[in-house]
């Protein structure tokens, strides 16, 4: 078994500031902002797909690793409805980048990743199924986790923890017709 | 020295059913979450539920006679358990292991079925978020128990039991809600349309 | 579930031998509850759909209801082969989100747990694995183990398999002598079980040349489809959030195990990754058991996260009041008013938490990243052309946990 003990933490990083002017370079209005170690690019969706695919191809920010949204409805000063959220890494250097965009009913679409990366298929429909947001150009846009007769969207702040009712809505098998 | 087997015995039909039923429980691990893995330990060799006679795991329903629903039952997930249910030949027992398949345990969420009691028949349910595997086995044997004491030939005693013995389903759901799942009786093998 | 999927199957008249089969949702190799349908040309595998969500039970909804401290007792819930993995995870993310430093006995403390859990996380996936292909014995060794590991837990915690062990800012209790003993003994035992598995195993020639070959994830494949963990680590990308993005008291323990890899990709690398990692696990626990340093496990209690110390809470009116604080739903912790992800290398992969945070005590929205989800996502590329035998084989060597799978 090849195994191998590099001390990876000593490595070159290409500091966050120069993917992010030639970012700003290509894209107006680009925001960005830092929590911790998360570094964040903000865009609006009509970018979004180009802003992945440059730092996708551009700066190797080869795996998605995560994908979700938020419904910022009850959020304390929230002015958009809904934030998805896209985190990538570039698997040789370890560095990691969110982006994030947001979006407004009605118009609830965004363009689809998973012509950039086949891992984002099924991490949309878990947001199609869970926020009703669709994804234009996903191979196979259906639900996922909840039956596909459901309606809503569970994970909406306007849906009930405890549902509507749908948990109680099956025929009762009683002893004598068993 | 040779057994002496005598030519014949005289012994009710009933409780020479019961002691056979009692004893070779066939269980049908309906395992769905953390509780199947503590039905998995209870099988492996610590705790070794063989002791009991109970350890002929099936997973075909056909061949079993004691369903174990062990963990939380979904709603995508019920008429599965629905059907699998119908599909166990008589007499039958189910034992609902864990506060999940009890109660929906700490799960009050939309998605969790709140006891499986609600729509199948059950006859022991075992406490706890898992139940330690040593209680497992102890409600195998009052199950054990309880065919002894109250199981007949001919099965007469599920008879009496015609009216649904859980809680109902909330009175309150409102009438325009446009609701989920499923029928066990009309769910087909590939899709629902 | 309609399918759609399936008429996009090359179809035409010479294609009518085609059939379909429906594998699971309660099928044992299928372990928990998923389903697959697969479409078959005679015993080949033409195609294969997954349909997930048969335990979806809203785990995320009830992060956005229950506060940082309650709701661990749900992701363990979530994981139910290696559960103090994710309690330590979803904390990691918390501390990471109010900036908490943790003292170094809770992170020594916290560190020998996620390897444990490691342990009988690779110990079940490989005994599963092996069951699955006919072995019964080599499951027998591994869940004898697991029995030792399921006693430390109820050692530090009382619940033998949930523990819900870990803390805002500590742990539940501080360990015992018992536990160091315990954990002491483990170590020393365990490479005979170990060795036993893999006498068992490794070049049984049943087991061999079904997994070998078998499910074959190729590197680019494997960055695409957001693979990590040991299934990634299988096909050679070479990462480890142990090594690369040291949490815990990973940092200080650097030295003392390898990350390992391998470059096949197969059912049976996967199976030999997830071997050879439970030994480099075990010397992690060796190297920190001894070197478990002594002081507190809970952070200072003036940083007004902790819970003061019982008898504190019954003599003093100042810690009396930051219970008070800490349990009030109205009061509890001030997080900064952001979101941030955070990721520990869960015995799985990377197991993520992205909380939003609304400057309250509850996450507003609390996303877990899921490696079995995300691992699942592979198979249909995996099981392509392979024969329908090799389905249980594929499906072991991934470790899909439902309940993480589903949430
Ligand atoms: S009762 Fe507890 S252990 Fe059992 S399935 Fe439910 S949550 Fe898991």
């Amino acid at each position: 078994m090849p195994a191998r003990n590099v001390d990876r933490t000593k490595r070159i990083i290409m500091p966050f500031d120069t993917i992010i002017t030639a970012l700003k370079g290509r894209f107006a209005d680009l925001a960005t902002s830092e929590f911790r170690d998360n570094r964040r690019v903000v865009v609006a969706p009509a970018q979004l797909f180009d802003v992945l695919k440059s730092l996708q191809e551009e700066h190797g920010f080869d795996l998605l690793f995560e994908m979700t949204a938020a419904d910022y409805l009850k959020y304390p000063n929230a002015v958009d409805r809904f934030g998805v959220v896209y985190g990538l890494l570039n698997t040789v250097t370890g560095e990691r980048v969110f982006v994030k965009t947001v979006l407004n009913e009605p118009d609830l679409t965004l363009p689809s990743a998973f012509s950039l990366w086949k891992g984002a298929d099924w991490l949309e429909r878990e947001i199609y199924d869970m926020y009703g947001i669709l994804f234009d150009g996903h191979p196979d846009l259906r639900r996922i986790l909840m039956p596909e007769a459901f309606a809503g969207h569970p994970l909406r702040k306007d849906y009930p923890l405890r549902g509507r009712g749908e948990r109680h809505n099956f025929p009762v098998i009683t002893r004598a017709n068993s | 020295m040779a057994l002496a087997i005598p030519d014949f015995m005289l012994a009710k039909l009933d409780p020479l059913a019961n002691w056979v039923r009692a004893n070779s429980l066939w269980p049908m691990p309906f395992a769905t979450a953390c509780c199947g893995i503590e039905l998995m330990a209870t099988g492996a060799s610590k705790h070794d539920i063989a002791r009991f006679g109970a350890e002929v795991m099936r997973f075909s329903p056909r061949q079993c006679d004691l369903m174990i629903v062990a963990g939380r039952v979904v709603m995508k997930m019920l008429p599965v358990l629905q059907r699998i249910w119908m599909q166990m030949p008589e007499p039958k027992w189910c034992i609902s292991m864990g506060a999940c398949a009890s109660s929906g345990g700490v799960f009050d969420t939309y998605a969790v079925v709140q006891g499986v009691d609600r729509f199948i028949p059950v006859d022991m349910y075992v406490p706890g978020c898992p139940p330690r595997p040593e209680q497992l086995i102890q409600s195998i044997l009052d199950l054990q128990d309880k065919i002894r004491a109250s199981g007949t030939l001919q099965g007469t005693e599920f008879e009496q039991r015609i009216e649904h013995q859980g809680p109902l389903p909330n009175a309150d759901v409102p009438a325009d809600v446009v609701t989920a799942p499923g029928d066990y009786k009309k769910s087909r093998r590939v899709s629902l349309n | 579930m309609p399918l759609e999927a399936l008429d996009t199957l090359p179809d035409g008249p010479e294609k009518d031998y085609l059939w379909t089969l429906n594998f699971g949702p309660q099928h044992p190799a299928t372990h928990t509850t998923l389903r697959l349908i697969l479409t078959l040309d005679g015993e080949t595998v033409v195609k294969a759909v997954p349909d997930i969500g048969f335990l979806h039970s809203g785990f995320e909804k009830l992060g956005e209801d229950l506060d940082f401290n309650q709701y661990v007792t749900i992701v363990d819930r979530m994981n139910y082969i290696s559960p103090i993995a994710n309690e330590i995870a979803w904390h990691h993310v918390v501390e990471k989100l109010m900036g908490i430093d943790l003292t170094p006995r809770c992170k020594y403390i916290r560190t020998i747990l996620a390897e444990l859990a490691r342990i009988s996380d690779h110990l079940l996936c490989t005994g599963a694995q092996a069951l699955d292909l006919g072995a019964f014995t080599a499951f027998l060794y591994g869940f004898q183990q697991r029995e030792v590991i399921y006693d430390i837990y109820e050692t530090i915690s009382g619940q033998r398999f949930h523990p819900s062990y870990t803390r805002v800012g500590g742990l539940l209790y501080d360990v015992t002598e018992e536990f160091v003993r315990k954990v002491r003994s483990f170590v020393q035992e365990f490479p005979a079980t170990h060795a036993d598995m893999c006498r068992l195993l490794n070049r049984n020639r049943i087991f061999v040349e079904r997994t070998q070959g078998i499910g074959v994830l190729s590197k680019e494949l494997a960055i695409n489809l957001s693979c990590t963990g040991p299934i990634a680590r299988a096909s050679g990308v070479v990462r480890d959030l142990r090594k690369d993005e040291p949490y815990l008291a990973y940092g200080e323990l650097q030295n003392t195990f390898k990350v390992i890899c391998a470059t096949d990709g197969d059912s049976y690398t996967r199976y030999l990754v997830r071997m050879e990692e439970m030994l480099e696990s075990l010397k992690i626990i060796a190297a920190a058991i001894e070197n478990l340093p002594a002081g507190a496990v809970n952070v200072d209690v003036d940083s007004k996260v902790v819970f003061p110390a019982q008898t504190s809470v019954y003599r003093t009116i100042e810690s009396m009041i930051q219970h008070f604080e800490l349990v009030m739903p109205n009061r509890q912790w001030t997080p900064p008013l952001d979101e941030v992800y955070g990721a520990i290398e869960s015995p799985n992969g990377e197991l993520g938490f992205y909380i939003v945070s609304d400057g309250t005590g509850v996450a507003y929205r609390a996303r877990t990243r899921p490696p079995s989800y995300i691992h699942f996502a592979t198979f249909p590329y995996l099981i392509e052309g392979h024969q329908l035998s090799d389905v249980v084989a594929v499906l072991g060597s991934l470790n899909i946990i439902a309940a993480e799978l589903d949430r």
